[in-house]
């Protein structure tokens, strides 16, 4: 079923009557060409683009528990493009593009808001590093402008401009970077890949990979075995788990990043708000909650749930930033976890086991790389080579010394 | 989330700062191959369920500690010194 306007309409009319479910709820068959471990934001565009882009449509996606029910439905929906280092920044700047085109190419609306991503600085050296960064951004064929002080104060009057510790010295605005709504971009992905044949399997949850004389030859689940020419692990911050099951040791730890939600109010933030020397960030969301966060609980979990420590830390950077929103109470907090690599950047390659692939290591960036992420690892799946834009998220560079370290922060997993 | 130091007692998290998991205790020796210091660096086990892991009790008695607890569930079963496991495994050589 296509959707349109017209269609919302007519069925508005007759009572809604005629809308059929997004997607099928298909039994598992013995086998398939290509098996998708994890039925998140990834792991379904992963699905859509094998199908769309290469017309590979014998899939299957396994989730363990429901679509879309991890990190893609729990996160802060930010979504931008400003990446410094060559190997993000391309892969940033595609991921832009992709999200540009992503409810027409879909046919559904994901809410995809270009407010602008407001990052303030508060030092001359922190506008030298920022310059510097908006001009990568532009070298990449993306945009970034530079505010002074007056020029924030303009777009965000509700700052405190004088905090004695980190005064608004100005902005980088990245016009383009804004929002979504994280859940359509799930369903989406998944309906687009059904339509294509993909067959998304819930309920699923893989027990083991079965690994003959170096190559993979499909899973067992506790839904049956299944075999497969080809198997994908994008689960996120459950990689460690998965990867065992093929006898290998990841470079990731799992950690707890927590988020924050206010009861609605009117329209007040109309961009997304970055104060990173709080560690603290914050947009509005449609339905008027003001969604925030802050950084790690710093420790590896697996709780899905964080400390109290850094919920007193976000409240305070937040009332620190815009004292206005002490009057605003928290309707309710989360944790997700968080697959973090060793120099903050992703994985996309293959492993030592033939046909056994690997996306992992989002940290916390992941939603906004959700279309470019699906976009390299199908490609990397139906060719066997890296895509372009993917081709520095290599498994070994940690041992060769290729790293990717976007914050240039050293090799400890919680430090990105 | 509190850690019961050896020496200061039952502390508030935050005195506290997490460095990574019991791998850092074991450094290669020098001269190992890139494989071995990539493993000691970078891979992980990342377990869901009980771990080791180092944490620093940097508001407190500045010792090193060894703590054993449940990446699920946060209960905490056990803390060490990092320092009396090195004087033991010194002795437990000289033997």
């Amino acid at each position: 079923m296509r959707y349109s306007g017209l269609k919302v309409i007519t069925e508005g009319l007759f009572g809604n009557k005629g809308w059929t479910p997004a997607w099928r709820d298909p039994a598992p068959k013995a086998e398939y060409d290509v098996v998708i471990i994890g039925g998140g934001g990834h792991g379904l565009s992963t699905a859509y683009y094998l199908a769309k882009n290469h017309g590979i449509t014998n899939v299957a996606v396994l989730e363990k528990g429901y679509l879309g029910g991890g990190n893609v439905g729990r996160n802060t929906t930010i979504v931008r493009a400003n990446y410094f280092l060559p190997g993000n920044s391309e892969f940033y700047s595609h991921s832009m593009k992709l999200w540009e085109g992503m409810e027409a190419d879909l046919n559904y609306n994901v809410m995809h808001s270009q407010r602008g991503l407001i990052n303030l600085f508060h030092s001359d050296g922190q506008r030298d590093a920022f310059v510097r960064r908006g001009n990568a951004m532009i070298n990449q064929g993306d945009d970034a402008i530079l505010l002074d002080r007056d020029g924030v104060r303009e777009l965000l009057p509700y700052l405190d401009y004088d905090n004695t510790r980190f005064p608004i010295y100005g902005g980088l605005l990245h016009p383009r970077g804004g929002s979504a709504r994280h859940d359509a971009v799930a369903w989406g992905y998944a309906r687009g890949a059904d339509q294509r044949g993909v067959d998304l399997i819930q309920n699923c949850e893989v027990t083991g990979i079965d690994v003959e004389g170096g190559v993979v030859k499909g899973v067992q689940t506790t839904r049956g075995a299944i075999r497969a020419k080809k198997v994908a692990i994008i689960v996120a911050g459950r990689s460690s788990q998965v990867a065992a099951m093929a006898g290998m040791r990841l470079p990731i730890e799992s950690h707890i990043l927590q988020a924050f939600v206010s009861e609605g109010l009117k329209p007040v933030i109309n961009h997304v708000i970055s104060f990173g020397m709080g560690h603290f960030y914050i947009s509005q969301s449609d339905k008027g909650g003001l969604v925030f966060g802050g950084d790690l609980d710093f420790y590896a979990s697996y709780a899905a749930r964080g400390n109290l420590p850094m919920v007193e830390h976000v409240m305070e950077a937040g009332m620190t930033l815009m004292p206005m929103i002490g009057r605003a109470k928290v309707l309710r907090s989360w944790g997700g976890i968080m697959d973090m690599s060793p120099d903050g950047s992703p994985v996309i390659d293959k492993t030592h086991i033939e046909g056994l692939l690997l996306d992992c290591g989002w940290n916390y960036g992941g939603f906004k790389a959700v279309p470019a992420s699906g976009w390299c690892m199908a490609h990397l799946m139906a060719t066997g080579n890296s895509h372009e834009y993917a081709s520095k998220f290599r498994l070994d560079r940690f041992a060769t010394g290729h790293l990717l370290d976007e914050e240039g922060t050293g090799s400890q997993h919680n430090l990105h | 989330m509190r850690l019961t130091c050896p020496l200061c007692g039952e502390r508030d998290r935050r005195e506290f700062y997490y460095y990574g998991a019991e791998d850092y205790l074991h450094r290669p020796a020098e001269g190992a191959s890139l494989a071995e210091w990539d493993n000691y660096l970078h891979l992980r086990d990342n377990p869901a369920g009980m771990t080791k892991d180092l944490w620093y009790h940097e508001a407190g008695c500045s010792q090193w500690l060894l703590v054993t607890r449940n990446t699920v569930t946060h209960a905490i079963a056990g803390v060490e010194l990092v320092a009396e496991r090195k004087t033991e495994q010194k002795a437990g050589r000289a033997k």
